[in-house]
């Protein structure tokens, strides 16, 4: 058996850069597919409305780890090459974009109604009623639930390495199968998780009672 | 696409899927009730506590929810049991749900009994009542009326959460579809499958929820509506 020693805990760091790399792209393309469901969701329209929030209650009424073999498997039956890890960033946008749609969706309702009253009256469009006058406004509403979601994001990566993809948790099953010591190794994973989480969930937090204050 | 979807092996194994969802569904409502027991211990203390009990359970609660729970379910399978402590993977699986839902649950009951307002304490003080009535009347039960949607979607999580044990071979719902799977080879029907009895569960639980919350909460009985 082989002794666990600093190389195994470099090993691990170096991996944590996989998870950030994941969380990155679930947050963007989240971020990317999210805001139009966001949209979807306030539209006038009773079919885009629909389609939004059936995709929003069956990604919320699924495990991600579903989603996660879902696509993994999906993938394989259209013909394409398994790569781990554009099989998780897809699931993790769709993951990522049906909680970020819910959230601003919240955030764009929680825009007074006199706002639109007020930009209707001025002659934009709607186009320019987004654009200049409510999502500016539900941009500051949505950034402290935006972070704390970051969080989820984060832990939620580690689920990746089911499906292989070498990120930080599975990086830890792999010195685990080679020195043996689950409760040292998975102590220092989750440590290195709590360093990622920690200051975003202090942040969400900072910024949601700085956002209260100003009320 | 020339991909065939078949779905026959259903005939066969359709077993196999309702004793996962079966024991998915006694993990967590097991993972649920002992969560809420230390969520609400836990938020007391939090609220009423000494100086010290407090930072405690404020440590316990952050290093949950800062940790990802795939890891959690690692260090108390693998880890306990490599310090002796050996547990099987359905006892660890309940013992690490359980943490988790406690340290959210801890979260969510906390901002409950901190919306009590200290005029009804004194109130319950003028009428007489004795403490364990003022802590369980006056403020367990409103404080829990106040957050339950928050505690009923955070059960329903968990019960999705619960999916990541198979990981440690809790034969629930998801670890019996991967089996299934790998007999069949019918990787992405299994998962489709899968996919839709969780849906199914999670109506259900919110139904369930719903009416724990109508036998509960005299007010949502009689009126139909919240607090």
């Amino acid at each position: 058996m082989i002794q666990l020693s600093v190389n195994h805990l470099l090993y691990l760091v170096e991996a944590a850069r996989f998870t950030i790399l994941l969380s990155v792209i679930a947050f963007v393309g989240g971020a990317v597919v999210g805001l139009p469901i966001a949209l979807m969701r306030v539209s006038k329209s009773r079919l885009l409305r629909g389609i939004a929030s059936g995709y929003i209650q069956f990604i919320q009424g699924t495990p991600l780890l579903i989603v996660l073999f879902l696509s993994y498997f999906g993938l394989g039956i259209l013909g394409y090459k398994l790569d781990p890890l554009v099989a998780a960033g897809i699931s993790f946008t769709i993951y990522a974009a049906a909680f970020l749609g819910e959230i601003w969706r919240g955030c764009i309702e929680a825009v007074p109604k006199t706002q639109w009253e007020a930009s209707d009256c001025l002659g934009l469009n709607p186009v320019q009623q987004y654009a200049y006058v409510i999502l500016p406004q539900a941009m500051r509403i949505a950034i402290p639930p935006t972070v704390g979601f970051m969080v989820q994001i984060v832990k939620n990566t580690s689920l990746a390495s089911v499906i292989g993809f070498v990120e930080l948790a599975r990086a830890g099953q792999i010195v685990n199968n080679s020195t043996f010591e689950p409760f040292a190794i998975f102590t220092a994973v989750a440590a290195i998780y709590f360093v990622l989480c920690y200051p975003l969930s202090v942040a969400a937090r900072t910024l949601e009672r700085r956002a209260h204050a100003g009320r | 696409m020339s991909y065939k979807f078949d779905f026959e092996f259903l005939a066969e194994r359709w077993p196999d899927f309702v004793a996962g969802a079966w024991l998915t569904i006694q993990l967590t409502v097991l993972a649920i009730a002992f969560g809420f027991v230390v969520g609400t211990i836990c938020a007391l203390v939090r609220v009423y506590g000494g100086p010290v009990l407090r930072r405690v359970v404020g440590a316990y609660v952050e290093t949950i929810r800062n940790t990802p729970l795939l890891i959690q379910i690692f260090i108390v399978y693998f880890g306990l049991s490599s310090l002796g402590l050996k547990l099987s993977a359905e006892v660890s699986a309940v013992l690490a749900l359980t943490i988790n839902m406690g340290a959210y649950t801890t979260e969510i009951m906390r901002a409950g009994i901190e919306s009590v307002q200290r005029t009804q304490l004194e109130a319950a003080d003028c009428l007489g009542l004795t403490r364990l009535q003022t802590m369980l009347h006056v403020v367990l039960l409103p404080a829990m009326e106040r957050v339950y949607p928050s505690l009923a979607s955070q059960g329903v999580l968990l019960m999705l959460a619960s999916s990541i044990t198979s990981q440690i071979s809790a034969e629930e719902l998801t670890a019996t579809a991967n089996l299934v799977q790998s007999d069949t080879y019918r990787s992405f029907e299994v998962y489709v499958i899968v996919a839709v009895v969780y849906l199914a569960l999670s109506a259900l639980y919110r139904l369930g929820f719903w009416a724990i919350g109508l036998i509960l909460f005299e007010r949502r009985r009689r009126l139909g509506t919240p607090l």
